[in-house]
């Protein structure tokens, strides 16, 4: 049985498709058969951070309205086995994606999946509501900012009404959170949310605290999921918040400040 | 940055304490509202419609169903509009007065 996860937020540039990239790629790396699907119709950048935006033929909207199959449309990543990706449309308009087309695409890809990633765009339009619509469990993605919180609250009040489960009666949509750009020495001196205040006001589990990280541009620059990265922080944590995510207990990691020298606090740096 | 606010952590700003307060009243605030619209609204809205179609030639659209908390109580607001070629409109305003769970 698939299990079918949206990763939201709400608010744009917080890190959902990077998420998305990284947590898509490292189930695949586990050994489990992966899609991830980009719902951002007009504005898809997934290809990007995944590297394979030379080789889109085919898109989401044209499988949608039969135009082409799902093994036409559908990327197979050359890095990791068992991962595929399904790319957004750039040409069409968010009306494209219908609860039914969604559904069938979602149904049919049920049969070779186990895990189908959704990447939502930002916002609260049709894209993101048909992201998160069939949604089993849902990666929520926040930056310890004020606007971030807030928005992650909304979408929050969005999944328990308006997803199917919601609709349906089922039970309700598996939240997780995730809390990227984070910088534990500026929690620490009371200049940026900690990860307790943002859990305190969220009031859902702790998934994954991804720090803020250089390598994160770094590997969007190159089209390299950042999970790949071997030896960066937030590829680590994308690696334990995966590891988390399929039953690990885990300690969290990056939430506290690295000790830093005499001679670096006295003259600043980090 | 100065050389004694970065060596002494604790002259730093405190701008956290701060947003936390802010996002818990505007937080709380919106989850308020979002109880404010039960989930039986749409189902009430359906049958209300249903009624009145019964009598009177009415479009989906035409009917809005608003449910507001003031002080202690909430007020359930209805609003159809009859067509055009009836210049009547109906206003029903109904205050329901409610257990207080606020």
């Amino acid at each position: 049985m698939a299990t079918v996860i949206v990763v939201t937020s709400g608010k744009g540039g917080v890190g959902k498709t990077t998420t998305s990239a990284s947590f898509a790629t490292g189930l695949a790396q586990r050994g489990y058969r992966t899609v991830v699907i980009d719902f951002d119709v007009g504005l898809r950048n997934l290809d990007l951070i995944m590297g394979c935006e030379r080789r889109v033929v085919y898109d989401f909207v044209n499988i949608i309205n039969g135009e082409a199959n799902l093994n036409q449309a559908l990327i197979r990543d050359k890095r990791v086995e068992n991962l595929h990706i399904l790319p957004a449309s750039q040409t069409r308009d968010k009306e494209a994606l219908t609860k039914e087309g969604v559904e069938r695409v979602l149904n049919d890809l049920r049969q070779s999946f186990e895990y189908i990633v959704c990447d939502s765009p930002a916002g609260i339009e049709r894209g993101a509501l048909m992201a998160l619509y069939f949604a089993d469990e849902a990666l929520v993605v926040t930056n310890p900012e004020v606007s971030s919180v807030r928005d992650s609250d909304r979408i929050l009040g969005i999944l328990a009404s308006r997803s199917r489960r919601a609709e349906q009666g089922d039970p309700p949509v598996k939240e997780h959170l995730v809390l990227a750009r984070y910088a534990p020495e500026r929690a620490d001196r009371g200049d940026m949310l900690s990860v307790e205040d943002v859990l305190e006001i969220l009031g859902i589990p702790l998934l994954g605290v991804i720090p803020e990280s250089q390598t994160v541009l770094q590997s969007s620059n190159s089209g390299v999921p950042v999970i790949l990265e071997d030896g960066s922080d937030a590829g680590v944590a994308y690696g334990d918040l995966v590891d988390r995510f399929l039953g690990k207990n885990l300690p969290h990691r990056f939430i506290t400040p690295q000790k830093k020298g005499f001679l670096k606090r006295l003259f600043g740096g980090g | 940055m100065g050389l004694f606010e970065n060596f002494f952590r604790s002259s730093a700003n405190k701008s956290a304490a701060l947003a936390k307060e802010r996002l818990q009243i505007i937080v709380a605030h919106e989850r308020g509202s979002r109880r404010g619209s039960p989930d039986y609204l749409p189902a009430l809205k359906k049958e209300l419609l249903e009624v009145v179609r019964k009598y009177v030639p009415v479009d989906q659209s035409q009917i809005k169903v608003h449910l507001d908390r003031e002080g202690g109580y909430e007020v359930l607001e209805l609003n159809i509009t009859l067509p055009d070629d009836e210049p009547r409109s109906v206003r029903n305003q109904e205050g329901l007065t409610g257990s207080s769970r606020g």
